[in-house]
């Protein structure tokens, strides 16, 4: 089922056709009347007129969070304030907070795209959506409320917290669809059992989970004590808010809605745009928008984009959940790590909670990579040669997803230092 | 027939196996038999007691990767090929020895010998056969 068939499953040929005049009218659109942007793609020696095909958006310059409050509150919008119908704002930890607007049209696009979320997700009219996301400044409540409402769902916007009057909604109300943070779920199902709730006498069918970083273990948890199919989203307000990706029942990563939005992924370090399937920053051009269109934003989000075919039927590229920040970046021999990709193949391996720290040292004048893993009881033989032949196995798996080789040591529980329940994951020792 | 035994996760450095031992005093458990196998990185240690489901808590407990693993005690005769005579019968129906070692028993002074096996009922049987000794779990913890 499909909210917009058309945009959906539109051939990727025509669908870099539309791509591109939207492009094209974008740039117009913000060189025309947004000073910012002007004057960057004038030093970049930019002019619309430039913009002959998609590969000449490698060439745009970026756009970072720092612009948005450099330009704080209203500099980046492309419309007069009598356009704007609404205002969001994410929370600044230190000053001032980064400030979205949204003129009539643009609240229609984000509905549709929540909207088709929704019905991505195996939504109807027919569904109960109790909204546990926040309401307010945070664009999480409301976009989806607006997408619900447009498709003609029945929506309960509880907004987050009250867990008591959460869980007698849901079972009063008979709520099908529950939307929240996947720790706030995790939450609400640990209160059902505290409570002597049985989720199979709920009805809820379908969890849409996000605005946090989650994993395929959490998944498997909120499945089970929800009694639900537990569905990711991503977005963030700079760009839109959420409804910029979602994920199909194929459970195979999230579907980017490339008919508004151009993903790519770049190497966070120099900036060059990366192929398909390597790790990389996300990098996102809003093609629709009218009061704040953004130009090549760098989410600083780690994540990797396929563009295999799905069994849903959709053309759009898919984004595997968000595994890190490029905050967490390593740079060893020259290549990009992320602590994220030693995690993903522990848990490939099986490995349900992983505990692992990377070791970076430099001998001579080589870098050196030594990764400790906590090994697990479900890691644990006690045979030498079982433990031998893991860690041969996966310092082969780290070497193909890495690129680069490194030592493995299996180390005892709790080995690696915590600070305030978080794991620490690398210990750079290179001086250099 | 079989014979619970607790195997612990080391890393090579000092104090480790002391700390097993002192978790182990702590919980009033005593050990009957222990081995260790060992890398450059990391060690396994494999300990017969005589408690081995409060051992294998009390383990955890104190933080340590654990499991246990079934085992068969063979008491093997203190006369020359004793020893061999057993490999002989595991081997002669394919059975594979992942490991073993041996300890003495204080009243009789023959030598237990603890196979590490994948057949553990095959290897039960045709040592049954060949009139072998083996041990019951409850004995060995009774040493
Ligand atoms: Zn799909």
């Amino acid at each position: 089922m499909y909210w917009q068939k058309e945009y959906e499953t539109m051939p990727r040929e025509r669908l870099a056709d539309l791509q591109l005049e939207r492009l094209q009218q974008t740039i117009k659109r913000v060189y025309d009347n947004v000073p910012f942007y002007r004057n960057k793609l004038s030093e970049a020696g930019i002019e619309p007129g430039d913009i002959k095909s998609l590969d000449d958006l490698s060439r745009l310059p970026f756009t970072t969070k720092q612009d948005l409050r450099d330009n704080y509150p209203f500099g980046l919008f492309a419309v007069p304030m009598e356009e704007v119908v609404r205002l969001h704002a994410s929370s600044g930890t230190t000053g001032k907070p980064t400030v979205v607007g949204y003129t009539r049209n643009d609240i229609v696009t984000w509905s549709d795209l929540m909207a088709r979320a929704l019905v991505m997700a195996g939504g109807s009219k027919k569904d109960i959506v109790q909204n546990a996301y926040g309401y307010g400044l945070f664009t999480g409540g409301m976009g989806i409320h607006y997408g619900a409402e447009r498709l003609g769902a029945t929506v309960v916007p509880i907004s987050g917290g009250n867990t008591s009057r959460q869980l007698m909604l849901m079972q009063d109300f008979g709520t099908t669809i529950l939307t929240c943070t996947p720790s706030y779920a995790l939450y609400l199902g640990e209160e059902m059992v505290n409570t002597g709730i049985d989720p199979a006498k709920l009805k809820l069918r379908i969890g849409i989970f996000g605005a946090e970083p989650w994993s395929e273990r959490m998944r498997n948890q909120l499945e089970a004590k929800l009694n639900l199919t537990a569905l990711d989203i991503y977005g963030l307000s700079e760009v839109i808010g959420p409804g910029v990706a979602m994920e199909c029942p194929e459970k195979k990563g999230m579907h980017i809605f490339e008919d508004n939005f151009i993903a790519e992924i770049i190497d966070p370090e120099t900036g060059q745009p990366l192929p398909y399937g390597q790790p990389g920053e996300l990098v996102i051009t809003s093609l629709t928008k009218e009061a704040l269109p953004i130009i090549r934003y760098r989410t600083r989000d780690i994540t990797v984009l396929k563009d295999d075919e799905c069994g849903c039927g959709r053309t759009f590229v898919r984004m595997e959940r968000v595994t890190g920040r490029t905050d967490d970046m390593l740079i060893i021999r020259g290549v990009n790590v992320f602590p994220s990709q030693i995690e993903s193949v522990l848990l490939e391996f099986g490995d349900t909670e992983p505990h692992y720290l990377l070791v970076v040292d430099r001998k001579g004048t080589l870098d050196d990579l030594e990764i400790w893993v906590e090994l697990s009881d479900k890691f644990f033989s006690d045979k030498v040669r079982a433990l031998e032949d893991l860690e041969k196995r996966l310092r082969a798996r780290i070497l193909s997803v890495l690129g680069i080789s490194a030592r493995i040591k299996l180390v005892e529980p709790r080995t690696i230092p915590r600070s305030e329940g978080k794991a620490k994951r690398v210990l750079d020792k290179r001086e250099i | 027939m079989k014979v619970k035994q607790i195997s612990v996760f080391l890393e090579n450095k000092s104090g480790r196996l002391a700390q097993v031992t002192r978790v182990l005093g702590e919980n009033n458990i005593n050990i009957r038999a222990l081995s260790i196998a060992d890398t450059t990185d990391f060690g396994i240690l494999r300990l017969i007691v005589n408690n081995p489901d409060p051992a294998y808590r009390a383990l955890k407990d104190a933080g340590f990767t654990v499991s246990t693993t079934e085992v068969i005690a063979v008491e093997v005769k203190d006369e020359p090929g004793g020893l061999a005579r057993v490999l002989e019968i595991l081997q002669n129906v394919n059975i594979n020895i992942e490991y073993l070692y041996a300890f003495l028993q204080k009243a009789t002074n023959a030598a237990l010998v603890v196979f590490r096996v994948e057949q553990l009922d095959e290897a039960i049987k045709v040592l049954q056969e060949n009139n072998i000794s083996i041990l019951e779990g409850s004995r060995v913890y009774a040493l």
